[in-house]
């Protein structure tokens, strides 16, 4: 049986599945245990598993996500709740030295299996600290798997994945794909018919979300939606585009991007974390450093600008890679 | 309750084998780093801290310790995981970067692991804080005995790490330690200029949790206030700050002069101090000691030599360990997988 199901509900139910039957999971952070946690990942755990395995701490990342990592240390699966990935910078030290790194220095003796759920992005006028997608910060720290579903499907099984996975994992969500009410009416392309069985979808796959032949578009997040819309819209003037959903960054699935675009000849990157230094340069590293000819147009990246995200509707929804600015660049390079 | 004559010779024991380690360790780093010192050179490579003159510490806290408590330690390791049992050969090639270390070479003098121990150190200050009292939420959680220890210096307890984990530990009341080694500097800052508060371990107050400054570098004295934090601890009282006076003997690293230390502020070797104590009280005679010296030295140089012959690792092997591997990816959950529970290794 399968039902339509919004991300937020889709990696619930992944998560409480693998908690009714193993004893070594458990939910850390602020407002999990009456709140649920602010995506409803854990909507109800409180009150089914109980405040020893739904533990809600005071607002002390550093503290909590290190007692985290100790915990994983010591045989179990911790799961946090980091609400949006603008909070990176109060805890940034358990991830870049701690939970990615003690395996490896450890030469394999100790293992830091966790789960780190977190956030992303804006577009809902919260301004410059709480609307940063800064997902390539994460992805550069070796040692860390990250990754992100766009959809429901994938948010299922990409929860199983990293709750049965022995390495330290980043669990993004783009929060406009979450499906949750305070982003108003969930976007019907993040909705899924999602089995009620569990299922895993591996890391370091990317989707081929649309079939297209003219030019590959390429998002993650919240901009594979609006590859989408841009696909719709290019349609309608002929232009046939494939759209690729990365889903996960670390490991990035190069060899599938490279098939994907050598198919078309033609990309456009389009993310929503800043220009500079992202994740759309190494997505293009990874075609032309393979070989540059299968490429008929220069690559165009379509990001978040070098700046802080403005407040202002007006000026927010002007610097956002939204699909009019994906349609329009590939109209001019098709042409 | 006096002290036991075995339990002092033991500290005896760990305090001249630390000692014993750092002496051949300065040796071996100073071997290619003259006349010019650079941190890349010789046999022994890197930063190195050493404990000289904090034996007492690592002797008398983990003469209270059980096998089931886990440590975790900071970048000056060594006399704590000498007094715990880490394997001092794999250590020791360890330090040299050989293939035979605990971390096969990936890890260096700042960061031992030994599993076997329950032993885990971390080069960031005070960041150590958060995987101990994890450690110590786990087997809460698994309804299974251990206190959590963790070891860091003075210059540690102003570190965010530091606080927002104690407040956790004292929410939570967490059978924890949080061992503070003053030793009065912070590489070149004081501990005077760092905080207002005279003794770290009044902090405690602040966290609804227990605090003990022992006044002296003496492993009795030591033992004792670890023993009164573990039965605190053990019976579900909670975490304590732990604050030992002691002293740093050779400097933050190899190669710092300490020009910043006047003359007057010279610390005591605690040792010497220590084995005369024992002589004095008849646990020890001089023969015994001597032999006690004689036969740490020896166990040193024998760590010494096997690691000089073995092998470096190849250089292929920096890509091995970056993530852990998946055995059966799609039946883990099947049954309780306890694989990855190596904090267990000593009471299993």
């Amino acid at each position: 049986m399968s039902r339509m199901l919004t991300m937020s509900r889709a990696g619930r139910e992944a998560l409480d599945w693998e908690m009714e039957r193993r004893d070594e999971i458990f939910v850390l952070g602020e407002d999990v245990y009456n709140f649920g946690g602010i995506f409803g990942t854990a909507d109800g755990f409180g009150a089914k598993y109980g405040p020893e395995r739904v533990i809600n701490t005071p607002i002390s990342e550093t503290g909590f996500i290190g007692m985290a990592a100790g915990a994983a240390m010591a045989g179990m699966h911790p799961v946090i709740d980091l609400a949006y990935i603008d909070f990176i910078g109060v805890c940034y030290n358990v991830l870049l030295n701690t939970a990615s790194k003690t395996h490896y220095m450890s030469a394999g003796q100790v293992r830091v299996p966790m789960t780190l759920m977190i956030g992303t992005g804006g577009g809902y006028n919260n301004a410059a600290q709480h609307s940063q997608c800064l997902h390539a910060t994460v992805a550069h720290i070796p040692g860390v798997k990250v990754v992100y579903p766009s959809n429901a499907y994938d948010a299922k099984g990409m929860m199983h994945s990293a709750l049965r996975d022995p390495n330290f994992v980043i669990y993004l969500t783009h929060k406009g794909t979450a499906g949750v009410g305070w982003m108003g009416t969930p976007i019907k392309t993040t909705l899924s018919e999602v089995p009620e069985e569990p299922y895993t979808v591996p890391f370091g796959k990317i989707a081929i979300t649309r079939e297209g032949s003219d030019i590959t578009l390429i998002g993650l997040g919240m901009s594979v939606h609006e590859c989408l819309k841009a696909a719709d819209d290019l349609a309608k003037d002929g232009i046939s585009a494939q759209v690729i959903d990365l889903r996960s960054l670390a490991p990035l699935d190069r060899d599938g991007i490279f098939a994907a675009v050598k198919k078309t000849g033609r990309m456009i990157v389009a993310d929503e974390d800043y220009l500079s230094y992202g994740v759309s340069g190494e997505v293009i590293a990874s075609v032309v450093e393979r070989d540059p000819t299968v490429l008929r147009a220069a690559p165009v990246r379509i990001c978040t600008p070098d700046i802080p995200i403005p407040f202002a509707r007006s000026m927010e929804q002007a610097i956002l890679p939204l699909a009019a600015k994906i349609a329009d660049a590939a109209r001019k390079m098709v042409k | 309750m006096p002290l036991s004559p075995e339990l002092r010779r033991n500290m005896y024991v760990q305090m001249a084998r630390s000692r014993a380690f750092d002496d051949a360790m300065i040796g071996l780093y100073w071997v290619g780093k003259t006349p010019i010192f650079a941190f890349a050179n010789g046999p022994l490579p890197g930063e190195l801290h050493c404990s000289n003159g904090a034996e007492p510490v690592g002797a008398g806290v983990c003469a209270a310790l059980d096998v089931d408590d886990m440590l975790t330690a900071d970048h000056r390791p060594h006399h704590i995981a000498i007094a715990r049992g880490v394997n001092l050969n794999a250590m020791t090639a360890e330090m040299l970067g050989k293939k035979t270390g605990l971390s096969q070479g990936k890890g260096g003098h700042m960061h031992i692991y030994d599993t076997r121990v329950n032993f885990a150190s971390s080069g960031i200050i005070a960041e150590g804080m958060g995987p101990a009292a994890g450690m110590a939420l786990a087997r809460r959680l698994q309804k299974r005995p251990g206190v959590a220890l963790t070891f860091l210096g003075d210059g540690a307890a102003n570190q965010g790490a530091f606080h927002e984990v104690l407040n956790l530990v004292g929410v939570m009341k967490l059978p924890f330690i949080a061992v503070v080694q003053d030793n009065e500097w912070g590489v070149s800052t004081s501990k005077k200029e760092s905080t207002a508060v005279a003794r770290n371990s009044d902090r405690a107050s602040a966290y609804g949790m227990a605090g003990e400054y022992v006044d002296s570098n003496d492993p009795d004295d030591i033992f004792l206030a670890a023993e009164r934090a573990m039965t605190l601890a053990r019976s579900g009282g909670g975490g304590t700050i732990l604050e030992l006076r002691t002293a740093r003997l050779a400097g933050h690293f190899m190669g710092d002069q300490q020009a910043y230390i006047p003359k007057q502020m010279k610390q005591a070797d605690p040792i010497p101090l220590y084995r005369a104590k024992l002589i004095r009280e008849g646990v020890l005679n001089e023969d015994e000691a001597a032999a006690i010296d004689a036969a740490a030295t020896a166990e040193v140089a024998e760590a010494v030599r096997l690691a000089q012959e073995a092998p470096y690792p190849d250089p292929s092997e920096a890509f091995d360990h970056v993530f852990a591997q998946q055995d059966e990816p799609n039946d883990v959950f099947a049954q309780q997988d306890k694989s990855n529970d190596v904090f267990s290794g000593a009471s299993a």
